[in-house]
This record gives structure tokens, C-alpha cells and sequence, in this order.
């Protein structure tokens, strides 16, 4: 069938120009004749070609209803042990793909123009790509060894390109702290994997007879799977408390990381969560223990975004933060709403970092937002698109983040969890104030340097006004039932998600709280920013948050020195003791062969001599026994 | 009366003599004839056990030994004529190509 395996060629495209990129730039790295204009064509084609067979296979799926699945080949057939490359598009992966390929192809041309100037330009677009490649692979697969493959795939890409720029050692060492973190992530979620197959992995790896055999684990196993799993996605989703490598992703390129907080990676851990709603589901202890760590990083982040200098690491904290309300809600069994929010949060997120990249850009690679000042007009497309994504993490309605906001926020209430609802809307607060300190202070205050702005590339300007149309109207794919919608997006996706009754009543409070608690943000933002730059002292928190609460320094004393005194006992060890005695062995053997060698003289005199001492030897002792 | 212990204490007493001759002399020469020595006490041995056992065995063997021997002997000299023309020494301390090179470490 013409259509699955289209499932394997959106994977496949973007794998292959990546490949074919990596090939053509080695084998053209030293006299530079190839043109630029053939990486542009094959590293914006493979994203465009995956574009196109995504929406064809998205509206087969739609109009149809019917999941659509396909199996390359079988890739590991051992005794009880059988793994299938096999794909499926059902509405879960649909909805991911949809948005994946869509805000990663806009990002594609955004980074066409960003880096147009930039040597290693294919040796970009090759990662890039590969990045979309291994997301695409993860959604897509419908086992977990494939997911895992794509998994650590993301991973890779995001080492790569984090330290893309890595003649500076600070951006290697940013590219180490997200690889390491996500290692320790992938080790839990690879001992969940296996603990899965001991259990239930000879009756099939797909997804499908893991929903169906997942009852025979027993519920203390099942747990601990969860659990692993689960550490996994805090790596992955820059979660507390393995979450300290975002940040320090802003190292690479901005595109990247539009990418990384958009579409590919961090979501990662919403959808493999989601993907194993029927194992979540089952474990509500661990279940509760997402949403607990969804709403602590949630709060954690939002706190240290409120003192932060640089534009892109709001930014990070930011997704962090939203990353944090996804979790609240799968963690809550809100599947749907979790994924909806994943989906609003892919547009406004890009848009906020495409908008960031465009000013920093303008300014002469000027990414401290206390430099900045004033652009309202001398950029006002930027300012335009900035405000409509603000507004939409902000969480005011009709942006697309209202809406998915608002309906995590109304589950968490209505689930009786009301520490993480508060927790939730105390967040929701925080972001709004520090969404618009940024806007203010980079935008409304007065301007401080001179310095004449680059001029703006249209196609930053065309792919800027692309996803603000997406972060402005995404949200009503899910207009809920309130606003006089029908809920088509949950409908679809179809996720078995728990349902609480909320009245009417009740449901314009919690709307009329959350919008209340957004405008008390802004209004805050506006009285402190709208002047002047200056953060107003918050007292001994303004040092906390500015130094964003020592995680980094703690980790550094609690894990890193401890770690590099026992690497250095060890080496000591290694070298003084272990080393040192075979040395001496060593030596000793050379001794003892220096006394064996007298014997061997060469003189055929003593041979004989040995010999005849060895005859009489051996006719003594033969005597000694015939005796 | 000789009984067949006196031939045997005569052979070893032989045997023994060649062996102390071969590895304590270094000249050549004595140590070859000390080869010789050994081989004709053991001759000495065999024919004494024919002759004691009433069987030509024994005596066939000896002279085979006698006649390789000989042929031994023409080998031997011509070796060491060519030795001493190679080298001008019949020491065989000398000679000792057998011996491992030293390592230097």
C-alpha cells in the first residue's frame, strides 16, 4: 500500500538529505567548489518532502479514521525475541507529526537565512536535518526499541548542535552537560525498557500487545517501570531535577534552538509519556509523582526567568515552565490537554525564539536584553509577532496558549489536586510578568546604544508572520465545550483520558481566575518595566534567583567534585598501586631471567653436562621407585 | 675369574672418564676422543652381554658402531680443520654462536 509507506519516507527523506549533505561536504571539504545553493535545496527539500507526506498522511487519517501502519522490515529475530521496524500513525502520532513537521520546516527556512553567512553552513544543515530525522523516527514508531532509537537520536543531534559553535569551550562543554544529563535520563529509561521486555517482551514489542499484555506485570514491577521510564523524560523535558542542561543549551545557533524547545527533543517526554498512557494509567502513584515534578519545575523555572539577562535563556526557563504544565497534566491523566498544550506551545515557543534570533541578529549578536531598548519602531513586524506570542504563553485568550492553559488548569482543579493548581496558577502569573518584562524591556524602553540595526531578511520576516498566524489560531482546533466548540482535537486523539465534571459556574470562575491572574502579571511587568530597565529588589531572593538558586553550583558540589576526587583517587590508585606492582613483576622476571641466561651460554660443553645431570636425574629416580 | 660385573664396572668406569673428559677439557680434539671413549665402552658392554647371553646381536651392533664411528670420525676431522682455518682456535669456549644475544635493557 502506497500510503504506509509513505509513513517510512517522511523519516527517510529527511534521513537521506541529511546523509547526502554529510557526503557531499566531505567529499568537498577542501577546495569549495560545490555551490551553497545545492546543500539550501536538499537541506530545505528532505523537510519539505517529509512536510508534504505528512499533511497527505494527516488527512488520510483524519478523513479515513483508520490508523495507518507499516512495516519496513524485521529487524532482530531472535529466540522469543522478534523487533520490527515498523511505524503507525494514529491520532497521537498524527497530531506530533503534524506540528513537527510543520514548525520544523518553518524553522528549516528561518535557519536558511539565519545562518546564510555561517562557514560550516552544510555541516549544519546536515545535523539539522538528522534532527528532524531521529524526532520523525521517535514519533512514528510503534515500538519502543525504534522510539528509543529516535530518542537517542535527539539526543545526539542536540550534542551536536549545541556545541555546533565549538571553537569556544564553553560551548562544547554546554553540548557535554545536555549529552551527559540526557544520558543519566536514558539510562533510566533504558533499564525501564528492559525491565518491560523481561516482563511482557516475548508476547510481542509493539505497542499495541504491550497495551494488552501490560496487566500480567505486577503492580510493585509495573511502578518501577513507570518510574524509569519516567526518568528517562525528566532528561529528555528538562524536568527537576535533570534539567540544567537547557539553559546552557542556548549555546548554539538560535535556530537550534527554536528547534529543540519547538519541535524536536524536549517534547519528547510528553509524547513518550502519553504514548504509554495505558502504563501511566495503571500506576497512579507515579502518575501523581509527574504531575508533582511537572508543578515544582513549572514554579522553579518561572522563579529564576523572573532575574534573567540574556533573551534566550528566559526563553529556556520559559519552556521549562511549560514543559512543566505538560507534565501536570498527563501526570493527571489529561493526555489530550498535555499533548493540545505541546502542540499551541510548538508554535508560540519557535515564534518566540525566531523572534529572538531576528533581534539578536539586528543587533550585532547582542543577546543581553539590559542592552537593548526601544525597538518597537525600529523593528515593528518583530514587535508585532513577539507580542502575539507573549500573549499566548501568557495565556490570553483568543492565543493559542489560552486555550491549552486553560484546560490543564481547569483539569488540575478539578482532579482536587489544589496544591498543583495553585502551584499552576501562581505560574501562570510568573509567566505572564516575566513574558513581559522581556517585551517592555527589549522593546518599549528607552533605546541605549546607537549602533545602526542590520536590516531584516524577508524570509525571517515571511516565516516570523507564518507561525504568528499558527500561535494565534492554533488554539482553536480545541475550543472547548464552554466557548461553544466540540473539544475536535481530544476527540480525535482519542486518548483515554480521565474526565471530571466542572460546572458552568464553575468553569467561568477558574476562567475569569486565570485571565485575572495573567492581567495581574502584565500589569505588574508594566509598572516595573514600562520606564525604565531596572528589576526592583525582591531582597535576599533577588541574589537566589539571579544565580538561579545555586542548582549549579550544587550539583557541581555534590556530584561533580565528588566524582572528580574519586577519579583522581582512582587514577592514583591505578598508577601507584595496581601499575606500580606489575612494574615491579615485571621487573622481577627481567631479574630472574638475567640468572637463566647464565645457563644458556651457547657452549655445547655445559648442554652436555646438563644433559647428563638430567639422565642420572631421571635413572635415580626410576631406580628409587623400582626399589 | 671375569664374570660379566667386571666388564660392566670397566664399561662405566670408561663412560664415565668420557663424560668428565667432554665437559671439563675445552680442546676439541680431547673432547672428541672422549666421545670416542664413551661409545667404545658402551661397544665394550654390548659385546660382553653376546658373549654372556650366547647371542651375535649384540656383536652386530658393536661393529655397526665401530663402522658409523668411523665415518664419524672422518666428519669430525674435516669440521675441525675448517673450524681452525675459519677461526685459528680449537677452544670451544670459543665457539659459542648457540648463545643468546644480550638485550640491553
Amino acid at each position: 500500500m502506497i500510503e504506509s509507506s509513505m509513513l517510512a519516507w517522511i523519516i527517510g527523506s529527511v534521513f537521506f538529505s541529511s546523509l547526502f549533505i554529510m557526503l557531499i561536504s566531505l567529499y568537498n571539504r577542501y577546495d569549495k567548489t560545490i555551490p551553497r545553493v545545492l546543500y539550501t535545496f536538499l537541506g530545505i527539500g528532505g523537510p519539505f518532502i517529509s512536510l508534504l507526506l505528512s499533511a497527505y498522511l494527516l488527512y488520510t487519517q483524519v478523513s479515513t479514521g483508520q490508523n495507518i501502519t507499516f512495516t519496513a522490515f524485521t529487524w532482530l529475530n531472535i529466540e522469543g525475541f522478534m523487533v520490527k521496524a515498523s511505524f503507525l500513525l494514529d491520532p497521537l502520532s498524527a497530531a506530533m507529526l503534524s506540528f513537527v513537521a510543520f514548525v520544523g520546516f518553518i524553522i528549516h527556512l528561518y535557519a536558511h537565512a539565519y545562518m546564510k553567512e555561517e562557514l560550516a553552513y552544510a555541516r549544519f544543515f546536515a545535523w539539522f536535518n538528522l534532527f528532524m530525522a531521529s524526532m520523525f523516527l521517535l514519533i512514528l514508531s510503534d515500538n519502543p526499541i525504534m522510539l528509543f532509537i529516535g530518542w537517542e537520536g535527539v539526543g545526539l543531534c542536540s550534542y551536536l548542535l549545541i556545541s555546533f559553535y565549538f571553537n569556544d569551550e564553553e560551548n562544547v562543554k554546554a553540548g557535554n552537560k545536555a549529552f551527559i544529563l540526557n544520558r543519566i535520563g536514558d539510562f533510566g529509561f533504558l533499564s525501564g525498557l528492559a525491565l518491560l521486555f523481561i516482563n511482557i517482551g516475548h508476547l510481542g514489542l509493539d505497542f499495541g500487545s504491550l497495551e494488552a499484555n501490560i496487566h500480567l506485570i505486577p503492580t510493585a514491577t509495573l511502578s518501577l517501570i513507570a518510574f524509569l521510564l519516567f526518568v528517562g523524560a525528566m532528561g529528555k523535558s528538562a524536568q527537576l531535577p535533570l534539567y540544567i542542561w537547557l539553559p546552557d543549551a542556548m549555546a548554539g545557533p538560535t535556530p537550534v534552538s527554536a528547534l529543540i524547545h519547538a519541535a524536536t527533543m524536549v517534547t519528547a517526554g510528553v509524547y513518550m509519556v502519553a504514548r504509554f498512557n495505558f502504563l501511566y494509567a495503571m500506576t497512579e502513584d507515579v502518575s501523581l509523582f509527574i504531575a508533582y515534578i511537572g508543578a515544582f519545575s513549572a514554579l522553579f523555572a518561572a522563579l529564576i526567568a523572573l532575574r534573567q539577562d540574556d533573551i534566550k535563556k528566559i526563553l529556556a526557563y520559559s519552556t521549562m515552565s511549560q514543559l512543566g504544565y505538560m507534565f501536570m497534566a498527563v501526570g493527571l491523566g489529561a493526555y489530550s490537554a498535555g499533548i493540545f498544550h505541546v502542540f499551541t506551545h510548538a508554535f508560540f515557543k519557535a515564534l518566540l525564539f525566531m523572534g529572538a534570533g531576528a533581534i539578536i541578529l539586528a543587533l550585532h549578536h547582542e543577546q543581553n536584553i539590559k542592552n537593548m531598548g526601544g525597538l518597537k519602531k525600529k523593528m515593528p513586524l518583530t514587535f508585532a509577532v513577539m507580542l502575539i506570542a507573549t500573549l499566548a504563553i501568557s495565556g490570553i485568550p483568543p492565543f493559542s496558549g489560552f486555550f491549552s492553559k486553560d484546560a490543564i488548569l481547569n483539569h488540575l482543579f478539578a482532579s482536587e489536586q489544589y496544591l498543583i493548581f495553585s502551584m499552576a496558577l501562581i505560574t501562570a502569573g510568573l509567566t505572564s510578568y516575566y513574558m513581559f518584562r522581556l517585551l517592555f524591556i527589549v522593546f518599549i524602553t528607552p533605546s541605549k546604544e546607537e549602533k545602526p540595526l542590520l536590516p531584516q531578511s524577508s524570509l525571517i520576516s515571511i516565516t516570523l508572520v507564518v507561525l504568528s498566524v499558527g500561535a494565534l489560531f492554533a488554539g482553536f482546533l480545541n475550543l472547548p465545550v464552554f466557548f461553544g466548540g466540540d473539544e475536535n482535537f481530544s476527540l480525535w486523539l482519542n486518548l483515554p483520558d480521565i474526565r471530571h465534571h466542572l460546572s458552568h459556574q464553575t468553569e467561568l470562575i477558574l476562567l475569569l481566575s486565570n485571565m485575572l491572574i495573567a492581567g495581574i502579571g502584565i500589569l505588574m511587568a508594566y509598572v516595573h518595566y514600562a520606564k525604565s530597565a531596572t528589576d526592583p529588589s525582591l531582597g535576599f531572593l533577588n541574589n537566589w534567583l539571579r544565580n538561579k538558586f545555586y542548582i549549579d553550583e550544587f550539583y557541581n558540589f555534590v556530584f561533580v567534585q565528588p566524582l572528580a576526587k574519586l577519579s583522581h583517587l582512582i587514577v592514583f590508585i591505578d598508577e601507584k598501586v595496581i601499575d606500580a606492582a606489575l612494574h615491579k613483576l615485571a621487573f622481577g622476571y627481567q631479574k630472574l631471567s638475567y640468572y637463566s641466561d647464565l645457563v644458556q651460554n651457547g657452549n655445547v660443553r655445559y648442554y652436555a653436562l646438563y644433559m647428563t645431570v638430567g639422565i642420572v636425574g631421571i635413572f635415580t629416580y626410576i631406580w628409587g621407585v623400582t626399589q | 675369574m671375569l664374570n660379566i660385573e667386571h666388564f660392566f664396572i670397566l664399561g662405566i668406569l670408561l663412560f664415565s672418564i668420557g663424560i668428565v673428559g667432554m665437559v671439563s677439557r675445552r680442546n676439541i680434539f680431547i673432547m672428541y676422543m672422549s666421545i670416542e671413549l664413551m661409545l667404545n665402552a658402551v661397544n665394550l658392554i654390548l659385546v660382553a652381554l653376546s658373549h654372556h647371553y650366547a647371542d651375535l646381536n649384540g656383536q652386530v651392533m658393536a661393529m655397526m658402531i665401530i663402522a658409523i664411528a668411523a665415518a664419524e670420525a672422518s666428519i669430525f676431522l674435516a669440521l675441525f680443520v675448517m673450524l681452525f682455518k675459519n677461526a685459528r682456535s680449537l677452544d670451544a669456549n670459543f665457539f659459542d654462536l648457540l648463545k643468546q644475544e644480550k638485550h640491553n635493557d
